[in-house]
Order: C-alpha cells, then structure tokens, then sequence
C-alpha cells in the first residue's frame, strides 16, 4: 500500500552564497496530503521547485514518480500539477478561455475538453463566472480556478505552494475539503502553508527553517515527541514575568494569550510545574496548569530559540 | 498531433489577448497610418523656397531683374535685404537666412563679358571669362541646402540681355526610370514598410515572453507540457497577419495619397514580406528570451531600430555608406527586405530572383527561431 510518490536524498540548492536547501531527505507516499510548514524565506518554493524540476539541484538526488529529476522533467510534467504561489493564469481571459487553454496545452481531446470543464466548472463553483475575466475575481474564486486548471488533467501528484495566503477562512475551509477529496481519490498533495491549522490538516508534514528540515512526521507525532513541556500560567503582570523567564535557559519560549501566559519549558526538566514555582518570579497566587502542546508549540521548539 | 493542438491553443490565447488590449489593438492600425502621413508628407529632397537675403551694391535695374530670374527658380525666396556683407553673415550665423546673394556694383559688365551669354567683341580675355556675375554665400551646415544653391551656380543668365539662349548640348543623356518625376515619397513608401514592421514587429514579440514572466505566467507554462519550439511558434503565428494588415495599409495608403505605383505582383510582395515579417518577429522573441522586463526588451527593440532606419537604405543610400557601416547593415533583416521591396513594388523584379536576400531572411527566420528556442530553458535556474 504505502508506494512512494516522492524520494528524495540529501537535495541541497544554493543561489550564490544562500543555502536554501540544505541537505534535505524525504519520503511521501501516495494518497498522502503532505505539508511543508515553515516560516516566509525558509525554502518551501525553493523545495518545490526542486521537486517539480524547475529548479536544477546543487546536490543530492530526487525521484517523483519514479522520474529523475531533473533529466526526465519534461517527461514529469504530465503527471503532475502545480499550482504557483501567485495567481499564474492569464488575468484578461475568462475562466472557461483560461481552463481550455490548459486542457490543450495537455493534450486533452475535443470530447475530454468538455466533460472536464464543464466537471471542474460544477465542482469548484465556477459555473456563474464562466464568461468573467479572471482579473474581476476574488482571492476565492481565482484559487478555485487555478486549482481546477492545476488538475483539468487529473494528476497523479498536485504541487500547492501557499494556495490560501489570499483566501478568507470559509473559502479555506471550503478549499480544504476539496484537497480531502482529491486526496480520497488517489492524487497525493504536497502543500506549503505558514499557516498551524492548515499544516494541522496534513497526514504528514515536515517543518523547514533556513532551508534545513527541522522535524517531520504527522502532527500527533510531532506533538508527542514534542522536546518539551507546555505550561500555562494565568497571574498578574504578565509582560514582566514574560521578560524574567525567557532569560532562563530552560525554558525555551513564552508568549502572552490574553490573561495567560503559555511557556515552554525543556523536557530536561522532568517536573515542569515544581521547577517554575521554585523560580521566585513567579507569584504564589498564579495558578498552573500542564496543556496538551499544539502544532504552534511544535514549530516554536523546533525552530529558532537556539 | 498534440503539438499542432498546442500552437492552436497558443495561438487562439495571444489573439484572445490582443483582442482585448485596446491599446495595441489600436496601434496595429494607428503606427503605419501615421507614420506614412508624417514621412510621405515631410521628407522631401527637393529643396524649395529657401529663405535667403541680398546685399545689392549694383542698385542697377540688371541687378533687381537679376534678382526676379533668381527668385523665378523657386529655389529660393528673398526674404531680406542688407546693405553689407558683414550684416548678411551676421543673419545667416543667427539663422534669419541661409543663403545671401551678393551682387557686385560692375554686375553688368561682369555680366556682359560672361560666357553664358555670348561673349560679343571684342572677344573677352580669360580674365574677364573667369568672373563670375556675382556670390553666394550659404549656410554650409546642411548639405541639403546647401546642394540645392549649388544648383542655381550654372543657371542660364542670357535672357537678361534679351538674347537668344545659348543652348549647351549636354555630356550625358540621362534616363530615368521608375520615378521620372523625382517623388521622394515614391522612394520612401515602399521602405517606410520596412521601416514600421521592424517596429511594430519586434515591439510585440519582443514583449511576448517577456511579459508572461513579468506577470507570472510563465512560471506555471513552463510546469506544462508544452515544448519551447511550440510556444516560440504560437507566439509568431498571430503577428504574421497582424504584419500583413500593416503592410497593406502602408501600400494602400501610399497608393491613393502619394500615388505611389505597385507595379510587382501581389505573390513577390507576399513573398517577400512574410519572410521579412518572419525575421523581424523571431529577433523580436530572441530579445524576449534575453530581456528581463519589458522596459529592457524596449531598449533593445530600440537598439534594432535605429540602425534600421538609418544603415537599411531607407535614409541613405547603401552603396554611398563606409565599408564598416555597410558591414552592419548586411546584418541587420531591414536592409536586405529595403532591396526586395523596392526592387519588387517600383521596379518589377522577380523576388525570387534576388536570391541572395531571399536566403539571408530564411535563413535569418530559421537559425533566430532555433536559437530563441534553445535559450528559452524550461526552467528557473
């Protein structure tokens, strides 16, 4: 069952004297939705341009469907879909002029041009602004339509770079459920996002800082193997406490939620509740209490703080 | 099968595109309409009415019916009077006049004894033969002006003295063909089509790729199937008529408004223009796969034009031009069509039989379309 789709082996890209990749190893298998998670600037389009061949790596090696790349790119294309992190399609032609371009570009016949427009213009909403110019679409509407363009020739692999940084929280919502259903259907997804409740979302996901993978693996893992303790802490004058125990080098970060303060103290410390009240900073009256950590809490202990 | 499925698509996307720029839309017709009223109407070589002043020191009746002869050419008008040489160099230095005629104050004796009108008895010396009846002084700056004054050095002054004119068989007979009457803009129509289409040409396709990166496009075509080749030559196709509608305005227009005769057949004229259409876009997509923006593709459009205009043959004639500049312009595709088209249109030459330039453009066409495939990569690096 769990047939890889990508594989790729200590992949490093350097512009000049930026390394944004840094000896990169991954494996995603089919059927997956599989999330790149980490900070703007961290090579999340450099990764994918590396995987769908558009980018010629300084070393290592990548395999996409059984393709090495980049000698066999031309023969990749047709099978997979990317969908760019701007709006690549072309603003002064409708949406049915836009999707029927891309359907000949891959060769659809007359017959297949059809049926899937007229498929992809039911599924994704597009029916009524059929005839509209891409360039009067919403942020919405414009990712529903790249999206149809990037699988008009159902693809076996579907690239996503940052598809919902212009999308409202409904319309991501919504775009969410259409990933699952493509997913469902077989198509493996690789998706980048900044975003903790998308990257939550993914079966899988690897989170990338400075162009190095720092973690990866499905979110419950990730939070369970988790490096550190989460507390939260509800007493008064926050911002100071906030200042005294980040200079501590045992906790790793602590961010200010409304009236609580959320710390994360290393696991090196076996009793994180006792150790902070020994701390004389911290009031008697502040109550404490040890959370379950989140997705957020993950990317703060991996990344950064060192 | 699938490729011919994606030129089409190409093609029917560009002219979905252009339908919907009304700018360009409207410079497609509106370059070649003005630019053939402003060259047909304002380049003329024959010079007329040049404003010129006179010193007259004669004061004589010969002088002013001197003066009325001059004036009668047309060549020039005489605009002001001076009373000395230094006033009249004053005026032509500060602009006010081009030329002065000096008339000396023994013009008529000068006059008498000059050898266009007979030279009477007792027969004059050389020294009197040698005078000439009187001066001009120009403005030597334009060679134009100045060519056309020079002109008036030997006019026929007999008739002043009333005397039969003294007819002077000429060395050479001289027969002119194809344009007898000398209409510059017989010359200048046919190469002004050559003229436009290398601007309009290379201004779009130079801004073809160019602007699909510029707005992002390319980064999502380049993750597509479609081959270089076939995006290079979905791109031309369009402008091929877009090109031929430019060249039958020029013609046309320069037919009814300038007379200018379309003596070649319609397939020499076809022959010819597609192939320069052909060249002039494949360089314009060449810039395009050089140029980072469209602000570069311009300057470089610009760096074609220019010496299109003035090394094609269209301002000067190729055959008065340096070695080094002829060397130049052999290279450049405006020339060698310059040659077709007006051996084709005015002269009625077989296009095929000027088989030199027939080969340089295809040749042109084909290794600019190879090598603008080649340098667009299918790739970010």
């Amino acid at each position: 069952m769990s047939e890889t789709v990508i594989k790729v082996n200590n992949l490093s890209r350097h512009f000049g004297d930026l390394k944004a990749i840094q000896n990169l190893n991954l494996e995603i298998e089919k059927g997956n939705i599989y999330g790149f998670l980490g900070p703007n600037g961290c090579g999340k389009t450099t990764a994918i341009r590396l995987l769908t061949g558009l980018l010629k790596p300084t070393a290592g090696t990548v395999n996409v469907l059984g393709y090495e790349l980049p000698k066999d790119a031309e023969k990749l294309r047709m099978h997979i879909g990317y969908m760019t992190q701007k709006f690549s399609l072309y603003d002064d032609l409708s949406v049915s002029e836009n999707l029927k371009f891309i359907a000949k570009i891959y060769g659809l016949s007359r017959q297949q041009q059809r049926s899937r427009l007229s498929e992809l213009l039911s599924l994704y909403h597009l029916n009524q602004q059929k005839n509209q110019l891409a360039v009067s679409m919403s942020g919405g509407q414009k990712q529903r339509l790249a999206l149809a363009a990037a699988t008009i020739h159902k693809p076996d692999l579907l690239f996503l770079d940052e598809p919902t940084s212009a999308v409202d929280p409904e319309n991501r919502r919504e775009f969410w459920e259409q990933l699952f259903d493509l997913s469902d259907q077989g198509t493996s997804i690789l998706v980048s996002t900044h975003y903790m409740d998308e990257a939550e979302r993914c079966h899988k996901l690897a989170i990338l800082e400075n162009g190095i993978k720092r973690a990866d693996g499905s979110p419950a893992e990730l939070m369970q193997q988790m490096g550190a303790h989460v507390v939260e802490i509800a007493s008064t004058d926050l911002r100071r406490l906030k200042q005294r125990l980040i200079k501590l080098p045992e906790i790793i970060s602590a961010a200010q939620l409304g009236e609580r303060l959320r710390v994360l103290v290393k696991n090196t410390v076996t009793e994180p509740l006792e150790y902070l009240k020994q701390q004389s900073m911290v009031s008697n009256e502040a109550s404490m209490s040890l959370v379950r950590p989140s997705l957020e809490d993950v990317f703060v202990t991996s990344t950064g703080q060192r | 099968m699938k490729s011919l499925t994606r030129i089409q698509a190409i093609v029917s996307k560009e002219l979905t595109q252009l339908k919907r720029d009304k700018m360009t839309f409207a410079m497609i017709v509106m370059i070649p309409m003005i630019q053939l009223l402003m060259f047909g109407y304002a380049i003329n070589t024959n010079i007329r009415h040049i404003p010129v002043g006179i010193v007259d020191y004669s004061q004589s009746t010969l002088s002013r019916v001197l003066k009325q002869t001059v004036s009668a050419t047309q060549v020039v008008t005489f605009t002001q009077a001076y009373t000395n040489v230094i006033q009249a160099e004053a005026a032509i230095a500060s602009g006010d006049v081009r030329a002065v005629l000096i008339i000396p104050h023994d013009v008529s004796q000068r006059l008498a004894r000059h050898q266009t009108v007979g030279l009477g008895l007792p027969p004059a010396t050389d020294e009197e033969t040698s005078r000439p009846v009187a001066q001009w002084i120009v403005d030597g700056s334009d060679n134009v002006i100045a060519a056309g004054i020079k002109s008036l050095r030997s006019m026929p002054l007999a008739e002043l003295l009333r005397k039969p004119v003294n007819r002077t068989t000429p060395t050479f007979e001289v027969t002119l063909l194809f344009n007898p009457e000398q209409r510059t803009a017989v010359n200048i129509v046919p190469g002004l089509v050559g003229i436009i289409l290398t601007m309009t040409m290379i201004m779009f396709t130079s801004a073809a790729i160019v602007r699909e990166r510029e707005r992002g496009n390319l980064e999502l075509l380049i993750t597509t199937p479609v081959h270089s080749i076939e995006l290079m030559i979905g791109k031309i196709i369009p402008y091929m008529f877009i090109g031929g509608v430019q060249v039958f305005i020029i013609l046309g227009l320069g037919h009814v408004l300038f007379n200018v005769p379309i003596n070649g057949g319609l397939l020499q004229l076809a022959i010819a223009t597609t192939l320069f259409i052909s060249a002039s876009l494949v360089l314009g997509l060449l810039i395009s796969t050089i140029a980072k923006n469209q602000l570069q593709s311009m300057q470089m459009t610009l760096f074609v034009l220019l010496p299109s205009i003035l090394l094609s043959g269209f301002m000067f004639p190729y055959e008065g031009m340096p070695e080094v500049a002829q060397y130049i312009a052999e290279v450049l595709p405006a020339t060698h069509f310059m040659r077709l088209i007006r051996g084709v249109v005015l002269r009625e030459a077989d296009a095929m039989s000027m088989t030199y330039d027939i080969y340089f453009l295809t040749l042109f066409t084909i290794g600019g379309l190879i090598a603008a495939s080649l340098r667009f990569k299918k790739n970010l690096d």
